[in-house]
């Protein structure tokens, strides 16, 4: 075991992991984060814990880690490349595994133009990649970057993001082998709705053999409306949101949006755990929307979640 | 080249506002290149500020004069005997002029009447883009010669990231993503193997990181 965390043992194991997703509050609202963890806890094997995503400031993702840690849930410590330099990514990442944190995700990092704070500079002195090298040198290597040895490594399992809509197509396979090559554990996708491209991206993967190397876990988010849907097809770069979903979403009441969303979900689960072996588990991101997580799970009948 | 915008008019006349006797200073280095500080420019900024001080009832005593270049003393030195005359001088050179010309005449307030934008080049009449962000490490050369230190938003080594869409950068539908473009360079140059390998971490020292820098030529030096 490299770091023992709760999702390393449950892939390990063979197990379809499943994983979930928490944004931090835009304050101090301790409340909130464990108000949103009790929607989660026994319901996914380890809690993304996003990092100031889209370039909002939200409370520290390695201190909302620690919350979920105290509430009995396994957090996962999202960490971009825009906000820190060498010094404090390895810094930050022997505090968090000192206070226990055991998954970490390792991003780019939403532009800061995207933010609250658009006129700030960013940093990407380390790109994701080589953040993923480096924390890879730091737990098996037991050294910084520098070469320099460490007092106490870090027992991390980490973890790495694929895009497998955004351009140009044929590289995204090729990227998300150089983060394995690297030293990613795991890869959790973009936002899957377009089927038959996901489908596409992993055969590539799997004739690359790059599926036997590191766990492929699939994202997942329900579309909570139409409004939704439209807005992810037209303004999230690397988003593809095929017509058919829209028009499924279209097919029903307005007050049944959600709940077609949620189905939707259920079945891309489905057919991803069916027929692409590929394909360990899923990412399931229910933004804003923690407390119906547990339909998902349990509609795709994924629960109850293993104990390892 | 190095390339600048004109300060707004409004903005210089608060930078001289009492300043009687004003020199506007041009350059005939980058500047008068991107059209933004040379003797042409020199010309229609003086003129802009006697219209406007004029109007305010004021003595339009606004001089021009374009040097060779404003970041070598021996050109500067061609001032020596008229600089202290002036109450301001405007440098609209990029941002080594104002600071060349207060080093050497410390008692003349100097202002910048242009911001220096970035090193880059024409695109097209009118057009310029940036292309190098002076690491001080070339590596073009690997990326099908185009740098994704200056030209990727993010100045990742191992793009593209995961907002790469149409070949469009994730901050504006107008900023190539130039890790696109890299893909399909190496890709037509039957190169594309070579982007397989993982970059290591970048040596910063030799950019602005590593303090600001001074080069010296030995063998230049008298």
């Amino acid at each position: 075991m490299k770091s023992g965390s709760n999702l390393e043992k449950v892939l390990a194991a063979g197990h379809f992991a499943v994983t979930g997703e928490l944004g931090p509050p835009r304050g101090n609202n301790v409340e909130e984060v464990r108000h949103k963890a009790a929607f989660l806890k026994g319901i996914v094997d380890s809690v993304n814990i996003t990092d100031n995503q889209t370039a909002v400031v939200r409370m520290a993702s390695w201190a909302a880690c620690k919350l979920l840690i105290d509430e009995g849930l396994e957090p996962n410590y999202q960490m971009v490349c825009r906000d820190r330099n060498r010094i404090a990514l390895q810094s930050d990442i022997l505090g968090a595994s000192a206070l226990g944190i055991k998954n970490v995700l390792c991003l780019s990092g939403d532009h800061q133009r995207f933010g609250d704070h658009p006129e700030g500079k960013n940093v990407y002195d380390l790109d994701s990649i080589q953040l993923i090298d480096t924390f890879r040198k730091m737990r098996d290597e037991k050294t910084f970057l520098n070469g320099k040895e460490l007092d106490g490594a870090p027992g991390i399992f980490i973890g790495a993001a694929a895009n497998p809509f955004a351009d140009p197509f044929a590289w995204r396979v090729v990227r998300m082998g150089k983060k394995i090559a690297a030293g990613a554990d795991f890869i959790q996708t973009q936002c899957i709705y377009n089927m038959p491209k996901f489908r596409e991206f992993v055969k590539m993967a799997v004739d690359q053999g790059l599926t036997e190397k590191c766990a492929l876990l699939a994202g997942i988010t329900p579309l909570k409306s139409v409004g939704m849907a439209k807005y992810m097809a037209k303004f999230v770069p690397g988003m593809d949101v095929p017509e058919e979903h829209i028009k499924r979403l279209q097919g029903v009441d307005k007050k049944e949006q959600g709940n077609e969303g949620i189905k939707i979900a259920i079945e891309m689960i489905q057919e991803i755990r069916e027929t692409m072996p590929g394909v360990k588990g899923v990412h399931v991101m229910a933004i804003e929307w923690e407390h119906r997580a547990k339909e998902i799970v349990e509609g795709a009948g994924l629960l109850p979640r293993p104990v390892v | 080249m190095i390339v600048g915008d004109s300060k707004p008019l409004e903005e210089i006349l608060e930078m001289i506002q009492g300043k009687e006797k004003v020199l506007v200073l041009g350059c005939r280095g980058c500047v008068t290149v991107c059209n933004v500080g040379g003797e042409k420019e020199v010309g229609i900024l003086a003129t802009l500020l006697r219209i406007a001080r004029k109007k305010a009832g004021l003595a339009p005593s606004i001089e021009e004069r374009t040097l060779e270049r404003q970041c070598d003393p021996e050109y500067i030195e061609e001032l020596a005997e008229v600089a202290e005359g002036y109450d301001a001088i405007i440098s609209i050179a990029c941002g080594v002029g104002p600071q060349f010309m207060s080093e050497r005449f410390p008692k003349v307030p100097v202002y910048p009447g242009i911001n220096t934008t970035f090193i880059g080049g024409a695109l097209e009449h009118g057009v310029w883009g940036e292309r190098c962000q002076s690491c001080g490490n070339c590596l073009v050369h690997n990326f099908g010669g185009l740098c994704p230190i200056a030209r990727c938003s993010k100045s990742l080594m191992n793009g593209p990231c995961g907002g790469s869409a149409n070949k469009k950068c994730e901050i504006s539908p107008d900023v190539d993503c130039i890790w696109h473009l890299i893909v399909e360079k190496m890709d037509a140059m039957g190169r594309l193997k070579e982007l397989e390998r993982v970059w290591p971490v970048k040596n910063w020292i030799t950019s602005r990181d590593g303090g600001p820098r001074k080069r010296v030529r030995e063998d230049l030096k008298q």
